[in-house]
């Protein structure tokens, strides 16, 4: 250990950056900064904090039911803060402050998308979901069709959203920790898998959960504090900061107008952002850590309140460091870009609020940001794991190759071995990606969650005539179009693999409005064709599904403790 | 579930109720949010000026409220929603359970 922290202290001398390269924290080249010992210090207790629960957590988790859901015994508030966990990752949080700072208003749109998924999800998904599931979508989707090809197609939808959510994590972990603590992007990397891999292993769902509490209210308490400075520094009057904003910013008064936007672009990203939250394994699960339909309810509308409530921070935040941080000398610095200088933001734009932080609470506080900052990318990472892993064991493992007469010690068992190649995996993609422009990849996530996932699980609750063949091939539809139209797209197609300007075949960045109609589209047109026994079978539990969905008779169970 | 239950349950006209109330309020509220959001963007997409008009002759743009009000209308849309579920809704589905049993 100790020769471990005396070898990341050279090396990160060595590497002092004398001109840094123009990018952000979550993607690009960055240089390793000197070592930040207050946010070591922060991290470590955070981490201690941490393992200490999972220890807690590992005692309590004996079952397949605690594995997953924690024994269900989760509180509607408590799992409005965990969701809401999942949604505050580093990437909105420095994402979207960074946005903020760079943009003005565009900023404020983005946040806004995100967002007004959760009464949808509410309006018609919640209650449904929890009615009807018990451990994960796929419980929800197969529910009267056949349970090995939906769920084959359901786990397939979870593990490329959940793999494509990790590497993005985990480069933007590497590179966000290289900056903030001067470790190495390797090291970083490492013990992040390493960590998730404990929380989710022993602790499982329990452990998972109370991280993401913790995690949420210790970010919710750093971003109102920052806020309030910020206020403060201005007299609370938000005229001020915006009118001394315009006044140092480079656009001027265009940051408090939104931008040029194409407007299919705008209405697909929207749809992607709405539709694909709806869609997300991770979060989908948290669903049936709660006790029933009502504690379901609650989960969302806290949620909802505290994800609306930090975007508006995160607004503030990012006004607050263009007024603050933005031409102070000390936080800016001059590099060569494409052999010319460039003056910007230490570290890149995405450092913006790490830097206010710095502005407004001094060595300690900048410490503690830059701890809430990783603690945050293993808390979401240690959720994606635990979705990962449940599709691998309860979907293919006990539905798909046992025919569901698993016995539960050896799906137990294929879980914690799922988990740890997960790790595994996680840490050598996020050393393969070290290099490689990866900011397509939560967008991509976004995209297929919205075009595979969404229409089937929405349609098997909505639509008596929903059967198997219509929700695999439409769902395997939306999948492949929502990856081909990105590919094609000049996300990939342009800033990835580096052809000209305009010449990408796709022509929007968000495909979502085109691959979820196709969805749509087959999902039905394969239901209505198909013809079969087992369709009409199929379409004649649908009763039975109803009354359960809307009454939770017969839904799985609360708490055994 | 077994056969009678479901009968039941499907006989009562609770039941009817309960998923008429239910999912015309859902609807209602999912179609409230989706027109102020999409109202949003379109406005966003054809007519960017009229949110960056300023509010009352400052650099505070009409954009600025807007955008606290959808997010604040996304926070209140649930709330109704789940004051209706929890109190109207569960008692209906209470009796409808309990219903079914006997």
């Amino acid at each position: 250990m100790k020769s471990w922290m005396k070898s990341t202290a050279l090396a990160s001398l060595s590497l002092l950056p004398a001109v840094a390269m123009a990018a952000g924290a979550i993607d690009g080249d960055v240089q390793k900064q000197a070592t930040n010992w207050t946010a070591i210090i922060m991290f470590l207790l955070f981490v201690s904090g941490t393992l200490y629960i999972t220890y807690w957590a590992a005692r309590r988790t004996q079952s397949a039911s605690d594995f997953y859901t924690g024994g269900g015994g989760i509180t509607g508030f408590q799992n409005g803060l965990a969701i809401a966990g999942d949604y505050m990752s580093a990437a909105s949080f420095l994402g979207i402050s960074a946005m903020v700072f760079e943009k003005g208003y565009d900023g404020l749109i983005y946040s806004m998308g995100f967002l007004v998924g959760w009464p949808i999800i509410l309006f018609l998904v919640a209650e449904r979901l929890r009615n009807l599931g018990k451990f994960t979508f796929a419980d929800v989707a197969s529910y009267r069709l056949q349970q090995t090809p939906v769920r084959t197609f359901a786990a397939t939808g979870t593990l490329v959203v959940v793999a494509l959510y990790l590497i993005a994590q985990m480069v933007g972990a590497g590179k966000l920790i290289q900056l903030l603590f001067g470790l190495n992007y390797s090291t970083a990397v490492i013990l992040v898998g390493v960590l998730m891999v404990l929380y989710v292993m022993f602790g499982g769902m329990l452990a998972t959960t109370w991280v993401q509490i913790i995690k949420a209210c210790i970010l919710l308490s750093g971003a109102t504090f920052m806020a309030f400075m910020v206020m403060a520094s201005v007299g609370f009057s938000p005229e001020t900061l915006f009118q001394k904003a315009t006044e140092v910013h480079a656009k001027g008064l265009a940051i408090m107008s939104p931008g040029k936007a194409d407007p299919i672009d705008s209405i697909s990203l929207g749809l992607a952002l709405m539709f694909g939250t709806a869609g997300l394994p991770h979060i989908l699960m948290r669903f049936f850590t709660v006790s029933n339909a009502k504690e379901a309810r609650k989960s969302v509308f806290y949620a909802t309140g505290f994800i609306g409530y930090f975007y508006i921070l995160t607004f503030i935040i990012g006004f607050g460091a263009i007024v603050l941080v933005l031409n102070q000398p000390a936080f800016m610095e001059t590099i060569v870009k494409d052999g010319k200088p460039l003056t910007q933001l230490m570290g890149g734009n995405n450092m913006a609020a790490i830097h206010l932080s710095h502005a407004v609470g001094g060595d300690l506080f900048y410490g503690f940001i830059s701890a809430v900052a990783f603690a945050t990318i293993l808390a979401v990472v240690a959720g994606l794991t635990l979705s990962g892993a449940s599709a691998v064991s309860h979907d293919l493992y006990a539905s798909v190759i046992k025919k569901g007469k698993a016995n539960e010690k050896d799906e137990m068992r294929v879980s914690k071995i799922t988990t740890l190649a997960l790790g595994v995996i996680a840490i050598v993609l996020g050393l393969v990606f070290e290099k490689q422009n990866i900011a397509f990849m939560v967008g991509l996530a976004f995209s297929i969650a919205a075009s595979a996932n969404f229409p089937v699980l929405f349609l098997s609750m909505f639509w008596k005539g929903l059967t198997t063949r219509g929700a695999v091939i439409g769902g395997a539809i939306g999948l492949v179009s929502a990856v081909v139209m990105i590919v094609l797209g000049p996300a990939v197609w342009v800033d990835v693999m580096g052809h000209a300007k305009g010449s990408a075949p796709f022509p929007y960045k968000n495909p979502a409005l085109f691959s979820m109609s196709l969805a749509f589209f087959f999902t039905w047109l394969f239901s209505v064709l198909d013809t079969s026994k087992a369709a009409e079978e199929e379409k004649a539990k649908f009763d039975a599904q109803f009354v359960r969905s809307m009454t939770g008779i017969g839904a799985s169970g609360a708490s055994k403790h | 579930m077994n056969e009678d239950i479901l009968k039941r349950v499907q006989a009562n006209p609770k039941f009817a109720e309960l998923v008429q109330k239910r999912s015309s309020l859902g609807w209602l509220l999912s179609i409230v949010m989706l027109a102020i959001y999409y109202g949003f963007i379109l406005v966003l997409a054809f007519s960017p000026a009229t949110l960056g008009a300023s509010l009352s002759g400052g650099v505070t743009t009409v954009g600025i409220p807007v955008g606290i009000f959808i997010i604040v209308s996304a926070f209140v849309l649930t709330g109704i929603y789940v004051r209706k579920a929890n109190t109207e809704f569960d008692q209906l589905n209470q009796q409808i359970v309990e219903e079914a049993k006997q």
